[in-house]
């Protein structure tokens, strides 16, 4: 690698010749077309962003970036050489390797195991020799600086650690160049910083990325340029500093950007409490006692085991409390049962929208009207025609892009898969509505419809609580409570500022001097 | 190889290394798990019986296990790489059926069998079967992705039926000596499906532990997409799987036949249930990627002692199978319990 020591300014490395360029790349899948005339420049040593709604042709680019699959049109360079053939898989892992969101990790394995996985040192026997394998492991993950035990099962590392590992596995094999494809998704704030400082020190170390998210501001934390991509078309390529969040939002969109500070109005200061939590404990530990007047949005915010999940997934019966309850509108929940809970009128979207939100070979009238079977039924007998319109209804209130009603959630994208699951939640008129991590994995546009929804929602008097980190979700929130090891520490009313908050849930006490 | 691995030099580590978490390596307890039970079960039947742990027992207990702990070994094989082979019990049947069913004469047998082939032919053309039917379960699972569970049951039928075609209802005797040999023969005073028996599970643990071919089951297993990914040749590999599986437990109904001088038309009939019962009691996951060879074959060491205990205390045969059944469903509770984790 030709790398400089690094720049003056923090430490990055200096922009080099390309590592890859893609140029004029076109592919079709059927009639629809992925990728038009598309082209890709990066450089050495940069960290690059790859930004576009979904379905702008980022995952073919990946695809074929990683010969994975072969362009109709145009041509892939590395370092200025033309891509070797699609069958020399071992070519193309010296070149480059993406880390996927989904793992390619096997968890039984150890982490050893998994970074030498079918290249395990043998001896003259051909029998593996487990002693070396386990010292190259550690010698690898110590020169990439993975803090990872590799006698550990790799199914009990972190999110982050995990993606430490799969990058150290390529770079193991001679790739400078690693695609991260939303590395940020499944990670807490906390993590997010770890994952940044351990990127910076790869690029250091002559590390190139291309780094796929949906989150502007993380891009504008660790990129240094930014292409972004709409309708299968490379639209714009700049270096971050000369862009502002809304030209990227626009050239995403291809519209200008409504910055999503509509404000709602407050509810009405004499709104009764619908839901009252009493000295709530978790069968983890965490604590917490609030309030939710009719009509009001609040945040439940705070950092990865914080408790804020657990504490959510209570009040709607997911997990079953130590002590503490739960009132929705006057009548007590019976702890830990989800029936008593959807019975009383609460609607929730949960944490991970395709464990516990979605049957993704169903279809999406399926879906939405998953939790209300007795309002569509006639002689005992779920009616599909009252399914499809009641469907078509929530299709239409929450403008979800699909084919209709019988479609299978599987084929909508994130972004409308997670609106499905908003619908379904809105399935049975809630008068509590509870949000795990809505906007996981969903892109800007798609982000600003769910949370207006849910703002149209709050002002038909419904409650709502919004259980995030993310900040975007939080903005137009009444109030956010800040949780921070199993407390609620922190209430923040409308119109606090970034840095505030972020101190409050690292539980660093700023504010208060 | 090492040292081509890495093939820049990095840069030394950043100070700013967060501490490593250590998990204590508990892995490798987990296969030694039923060890407990085994003495517990030991103890208690030499306080029954004092023959308990004589020699001659130990032998009887081994011998009487012999065969179906190769059926074991060889579902093991198959359920660590995430799919399962329910046919294997009635290769264990059919394997040395159509072998005896060529090669003995219907002059001695009333009738049965076909003479077409030499008796020397019988062990060739009982492993070839297995070899046969292993190719054609992987053609149907790994060629044409039919689901492995039902397929296999269709096979478990078809093979049973097969058996019970060629022979009649009735059973093989009068076999030739070549293949009742490994099922009756002594060396050194132990069985020889006792050593055959060891010896493959003594190389299983080896191939599993210590060859690539062997931790790509578990790759496979763990996660198909990425086993794929590294390079791992997936389709052949389970194929090759199959096949070795559906061999062994023709092996291992080849015992069987020997032990016994004979082949009944119902030979491995319901055996199944015992040899997924003895593998997950020994701690091989159904959903793959997980288990030890060491752990199945305790597994069905446990099953069978305790089977013994049994009959040395006087149990009368017909509670035979209610007693296995409940002794299967207690060693599950047992293991869930001293194992600490669901099974899957």
């Amino acid at each position: 690698m030709s790398q400089a020591a690094g720049g003056p300014d923090d430490g990055r490395a200096e922009l080099g010749p390309p590592v890859v360029e893609a140029v004029d790349i076109t592919k079709r899948y059927g009639s629809t077309l992925a990728l038009d005339s598309a082209s890709i420049l990066i450089r050495s040593g940069e960290t690059h962003a790859l930004v576009g709604r979904n379905g702008a042709g980022k995952s073919t680019l990946v695809s074929i970036l990683t010969g994975l699959q072969e362009p109709d049109h145009g041509q892939v360079a590395f370092a200025g050489r033309p891509a070797p053939p699609l069958s020399d898989r071992g070519a193309w892992r010296r070149r480059v390797a993406c880390v996927y969101q989904k793992s390619t990790i096997i968890p039984t394995l150890t982490v050893a195991e998994n970074l030498f996985l079918n290249r395990q040192a043998r001896g003259r026997d051909r029998l593996i020799r487990w002693a070396t394998v386990r010292r190259e492991a550690e010698r690898l993950l110590r020169d990439w600086s993975v803090a990872a035990d590799v006698d550990q099962p790799a199914g009990t590392l972190t999110v982050e650690d995990r993606q430490f590992v799969e990058i150290a596995r390529a770079l193991s094999f001679g790739a400078r160049f690693i695609i991260l494809d939303e590395p940020t998704a499944q990670l807490d704030a906390a993590g997010i910083d770890r994952l940044f400082i351990r990127i910076r020190e790869l690029q250091r170390q002559g590390v190139t990325f291309l780094f796929i998210s949906h989150h502007l501001q993380e891009i504008f934390e660790i990129c240094d340029t930014v292409t972004v991509f709409r309708d299968a078309r490379h639209i714009r390529t700049a270096a971050v500093a000369d862009v502002t969040p809304a030209e990227l939002i626009t050239a995403m969109t291809g519209e200008d950007a409504v910055v999503p500070s509509a404000t709602r109005p407050a509810p009405p200061a004499d709104a009764a409490d619908l839901l009252t939590v009493d000295g709530l404990v978790t069968n983890t530990g965490a604590e917490a006692s609030l309030r939710v007047r009719a009509g009001e949005v609040v945040g439940l915010a705070g950092g990865g085991g914080s408790g804020k999940v657990e504490v959510a997934e209570t009040i709607v019966g997911l997990r079953r409390p130590a002590a503490g309850t739960v009132r929705l509108d006057g009548r007590r929940l019976r702890p830990g049962s989800v029936p008593d809970a959807l019975a009383a009128g609460v609607g929730l979207v949960p944490q991970d929208r395709h464990r516990q939100g979605l049957v993704p070979m169903l279809s999406v009238g399926e879906n939405i009207t998953m939790t209300v079977p007795g309002r569509l039924r006639r002689r005992g007998f779920v009616s599909p025609a009252r399914r499809d319109a009641f469907a078509e209804r929530t299709i239409a209130e929450l403008a979800i892009k699909t084919g209709g009603p019988g479609q299978p959630v599987s084929g909508l994208s994130g972004g409308n898969q997670q609106k499905v699951v908003l619908g379904r939640a809105l399935a049975s008129d809630p008068k509590l509505l509870v949000l795990i991590t809505p906007t996981a994995g969903v892109d800007v546009r798609s982000k600003q419809n769910l949370l207006g929804a849910v703002h149209q929602v709050s002002a038909r008097g419904t409650a709502v609580l919004v259980v995030s980190d993310e900040l975007d979700d939080l903005r137009d929130c009444d109030r956010v409570l800040v949780m921070f090891s199993g407390r609620i520490v922190r209430e923040m009313p409308r119109g606090w500022r970034d840095a505030d908050l972020v101190a409050a849930m690292e539980g660093v006490d700023v504010g208060h001097v | 190889m090492s040292d081509t691995l890495i093939t820049t030099g990095a840069p030394a580590p950043a100070d700013g290394a967060p501490a490593r978490r250590r998990l204590p390596a508990l892995a490798r307890l987990r296969d030694l798990v039923l060890v407990p039970a085994i003495v517990v079960i030991a103890v208690v039947g030499q306080v029954v019986n004092p023959v308990f742990l004589q020699g001659d027992n130990l032998i009887n207990i081994l011998q009487s296990m012999s065969a179906i702990a190769i059926l074991v070994l060889a579902e093991t094989l198959v359920l660590i790489t995430g799919k399962m082979d329910l046919s294997l019990e009635s290769t264990f049947g059919l394997a040395p059926g159509i072998a005896a069913w060529l090669v003995v004469d219907p002059a001695i047998t009333h009738g049965l069998g076909v003479n077409l082939l030499d008796g020397g032919w019988g062990v060739p053309v009982t492993l070839l079967v297995g070899a046969l039917i292993g190719a054609f379960n992987g053609l149907l699972i790994v060629r044409y992705g039919l689901n492995g569970f039902i397929v296999t049951l269709g096979m478990l039928i078809v093979l049973r039926g097969l058996l019970t075609g060629i022979s009649g209802g009735s059973t093989f005797f009068g076999l030739p000596p070549s293949m009742t040999y490994l099922g009756s023969a002594s060396w050194l005073g132990v069985p020889v499906s006792i050593w055959l028996c060891l010896v493959a599970f003594a190389v299983a643990i080896v191939a599993l532990g210590f060859t690539t071919s062997g931790r790509a089951l578990y790759a496979i297993g763990g996660n198909l997409d990425a086993a794929r990914a590294a390079g791992i040749r997936t389709d052949r590999i389970l194929w090759l799987t199959l096949i070795i599986a559906s061999v062994l437990a023709a092996l291992a109904g080849l015992l069987q036949a020997g032990r016994l001088a004979s082949i009944p038309s119902g030979q491995g009939d319901g055996a199944i249930f015992q040899v997924f019962a003895a593998a997950v009691i020994g701690g091989v996951s159904l959903n793959g990627g997980k288990g030890s060879m060491f752990g199945a074959f305790t597994g069905v060491l446990l099953l069978f002692m305790i089977v013994n205990v049994l009959t040395l205390a006087g149990v009368p045969a017909q509670w035979t199978n209610f007693l296995n059944g409940a002794v299967i469903l207690v060693a599950l509770v047992l293991s869930r319990i001293t194992g600490g984790k669901a099974q899957e």
